[in-house]
């Protein structure tokens, strides 16, 4: 659905938490309890670095082909760092029609990064989300988590200018 | 010590994020300074529903209604409305511009509303358990428990006419009735909290409004079936509503409504979060079980139902945010007023997230059998800046567009059915005339073949091969013998996908190919009569228009356009990304679009 795995790639080895470690272990005897801990990861790093992801396999006992079969399946997981700002354009029926698709676009166009990826430096990730609940603000963006409403593909350089300082 | 104002600040996440969490700051900063905390009393509430609006306070015992509130307000509010008893003229919502109306009555946006889903949202505060309770919250329980059998339960369900409000509107007393049948040592109960439908927030609302109707109704179910265990399962992306829930369930744990022993009998129940992941298949039942389970949502085979076979394979009521939230008030006024509410094959009300081109978008509820033009021009004010409306859509991805010739539709389950779309969770989306009904096809398809989980090859390979015949219609490579083969496609998605999603996902496409057959036909011909399908549309400048004022220059992103103040300009096409904004910038009509 997304997100090429790569195995034992350059990749920093990053290790669990002792907190994370923790949850696990209080999670361990609840059935159903891998998505829950891969949310709890992802909350803590941003992403579920790899090395991460084979811990946990060991941790709860399972398969770390299955770890990746649900990391993979989900949108929601991420296996790569995000950039430090993360812009989402809401792409929901509402948003679309008010034309979000250019103001993605826009944010994609002057940062120079494919959607859903991240700039060379590291500093922005653009990326489509499915409907963040705020239609009646449409169209709608959400920078580092905080909603902005009534955007449109003017506002996009002023929007940049705003967090770059 | 009774209050004499009350003051309400929605807190849903429209409002939220638009300042209402200053707004709520800013009187509870100046009502402490001005020693008039004890006079009036602040409450966050949940969604008003007049997201359009937002963000809004009201105050109380007046019903006052304060839209499009700023910070800057508050003191203007508190000096004049709190202090002096007069209310803020310029805040009021006057949508003529004639009457001044200031209470909620009078507002045509509530006019044809009835509420039972949304009976709390907007006034209580959803952080207080006891705010609910003296709305009559958990009295449903406690007449549950004491005063009625499990059949008496499910007899008042099936008399209330209950239909699932997630989409497909199975009874809901037959669902529970199966549970409660089949004998097993554990049971389940489950609120599909996973809002998946873009454009929709009907569940988000009601549980950030009013999470305890939610915990109360899944109590009830498992007092009735025989389960000791509920779980709902939301999306990650509403971190509010988990908030909310969360605190919530230990509220209710606190007070003896959750837990061990309920209300001092012996039935035990305790409910658990379980959050979703961004896959909007597992708003699909089975497919929502197995995400439980803590695999890949994928979904399974029916029958055997999971009222008879679900979590675990142990018998599981699943049901939708908004049917739970109807099961308390059934409870306690009865299946036969529910059962007059609503039409012949519909009871009750209708949660919607009316959006897209309309003047008051926002949360509504109203009775089954409202019709459209209800709907669109009472409730939601019209299509805005003198536009023509165009088609309205429901069920999202997996519904149809209804047209202006079925504005007078009287909406239920079967007439939306019979018009070739689904009731689906409550996404109304309005189009205008500047919307492409091809486009907007295509926009649903990409999401259903993005969110195909790729169990089943008509869904999986259908979907996309259908995907790719629209597309090519957009970009001018159509032929006319596409269109026999996309409904060929379709009826076979429809007949042999595994679940829902691959079954409806071909909707939009033949319900839009049923309306607008001259819209499609013109894609053939290559234009796009909206100006929304870039390979389809050309930007150029009218020499006799343009009047050099370099407006257009300017705003071009690319630098595509070029020309001297008071000369004509000109567009360089090979440069141009057509994103449409020198139309927006060109005061003169002189940018031609075709």
């Amino acid at each position: 659905m997304k997100n090429s795995v790569k195995i034992n790639g350059d990749v920093e080895q990053i290790s669990l938490t002792q907190e994370l470690k923790d949850f696990i272990k209080l999670w361990k005897s609840k059935p159903g309890n891998l998505i829950m801990v891969l949310h709890q990861v992802q909350e803590h790093f941003g992403y579920i670095p790899e090395s991460t992801a084979f811990e946990v396999a060991r941790l709860l006992n399972v398969p770390v082909a299955k770890i990746f079969g649900v990391i993979t399946f989900y949108h929601f997981f991420k296996l790569t760092k995000p950039g430090r700002n993360k812009i989402a354009v809401c792409l929901g029926t509402a948003c679309y029609l008010k034309g979000s698709g250019d103001i993605l676009n826009e944010f994609s166009r002057q940062l120079n990064v494919e959607i859903g990826e991240t700039t060379a430096d590291g500093e922005f990730t653009v990326e489509a989300v499915r409907c963040v609940g705020c239609c009646g603000l449409a169209p709608v963006i959400t920078f580092n988590g905080e909603v902005v409403g009534r955007v449109s593909s003017k506002d996009v350089s002023g929007i940049l200018e705003k967090y770059m300082i | 010590m009774a209050f004499k104002n009350y003051i309400l600040v929605c807190a849903g996440t429209g409002c939220e994020s638009d300042g209402a969490l200053k707004i709520n700051e800013e009187f509870k900063t100046q009502l402490e300074e001005l020693g008039l905390d004890g006079e009036a009393q602040l409450v966050k509430t949940g969604c008003f529903g007049f997201c359009a609006q937002g963000p809004i306070v009201k105050i109380l015992p007046d019903e006052t209604f304060y839209v499009m509130v700023k910070p800057e307000d508050v003191k203007e509010i508190i000096e004049e409305h709190i202090i002096k008893g007069r209310p803020v003229e310029r805040l009021l919502y006057d949508k003529e511009q004639k009457t001044i109306k200031s209470g909620v009555e009078e507002i045509d946006f509530y006019q044809k509303q009835f509420r039972i889903v949304l009976r709390n949202c907007g006034l209580i505060n959803p952080a207080s358990i006891d705010e609910y309770i003296a709305r009559e919250g958990y009295g449903a329980l406690e007449k549950v428990l004491f005063e009625m059998t499990p059949d008496d339960v499910i007899t008042e369900l099936e008399k209330s006419g209950l239909r699932g409000r997630g989409g497909a509107g199975f009874p809901t007393f037959r669902k529970w009735m199966f549970s409660k049948g089949v004998e097993s040592d554990q049971k389940y109960i489950v609120c599909n909290a996973d809002e998946g439908d873009p454009g929709a927030y009907m569940d988000r609302s009601t549980l950030e409004g009013d999470p305890h109707s939610v915990l109360e109704a899944m109590t009830i179910a498992g007092c009735t079936v025989g389960a000791d265990t509920g779980y709902i399962y939301i999306r990650a992306e509403y971190p509010l509503a988990i908030e909310r829930l969360e605190n919530a369930i230990e509220q209710a744990t606190e007070y003896g409504l959750l837990g061990e022993n309920i209300l001092g009998t012996d039935f035990s129940f305790t409910i658990e979060l379980r959050l979703g992941a961004g896959a909007f298949v597992c708003g699909e039942e089975t497919a929502l079980l197995t995400s439980i389970e803590g695999n890949r949502g994928m979904p399974t085979t029916r029958p055997p139902f999971p009222a008879v076979k679900g979590l675990w394979g142990k018998p599981t009521v699943i049901n939708n945010v908004e049917t739970w939230a109807n099961v308390p008030v059934i409870i306690l006024k009865g299946g036969d007023w529910f059962g007059n509410i609503g039409t012949e094959t519909s009871k009750g009300t209708k949660v919607f997230a009316l959006t897209g081109k309309i003047k008051n978008s926002g949360l509504i509820e109203v009775p089954m059998g409202t019709t459209l033009r209800e709907i669109i021009y009472d409730i939601g004010g019209g299509i805005p800046n003198g536009k023509k409306f165009k088609a309205a859509q429901t069920g999202g991805p997996s519904g149809g567009v209804i047209t202006a010739d079925y504005l007078d539709t009287p909406i239920d389950y079967q007439t939306l059915a019979d018009l070739g779309s689904i009731m689906g969770s409550g996404g109304l989306i309005v189009m205008d005339e500047d919307d492409c009904i091809v486009d907007v096809a295509k926009f649903y398809l990409d999401f259903t073949v993005d969110e195909s989980c790729g169990k089943c090859s008509p869904c999986r390979i259908g979907g996309r091969t259908l995907y790719n015949l629209v597309d090519n219609l957009t970009k001018g490579l159509g032929a006319e013998e596409d269109f026999d083969k996309m409904l060929e496609l379709s009826k076979a998605m429809k007949t042999a996908s595994l679940c829902g999603l691959g079954q409806t996902a071909s909707n939009p496409v033949v319900s839009t190919l049923k309306y607008f057959k001259d819209e499609y036909m013109a894609h053939l011909a290559g234009t796009c009569p909206a100006g929304k399908c870039k390979d389809l549309v050309n930007y150029s400048i009218i020499a006799d228009n343009c009047v050099g004022c370099t407006a257009c220059a300017r705003r071009c992103p690319v630098q595509a356009i070029t020309g001297v103040i008071k000369g004509v300009h000109v567009i360089d096409q090979t440069k141009c990304i057509k994103c449409g904004q020198c139309v927006a910038a060109c005061k003169f009509k002189a940018v031609l679009v075709g």
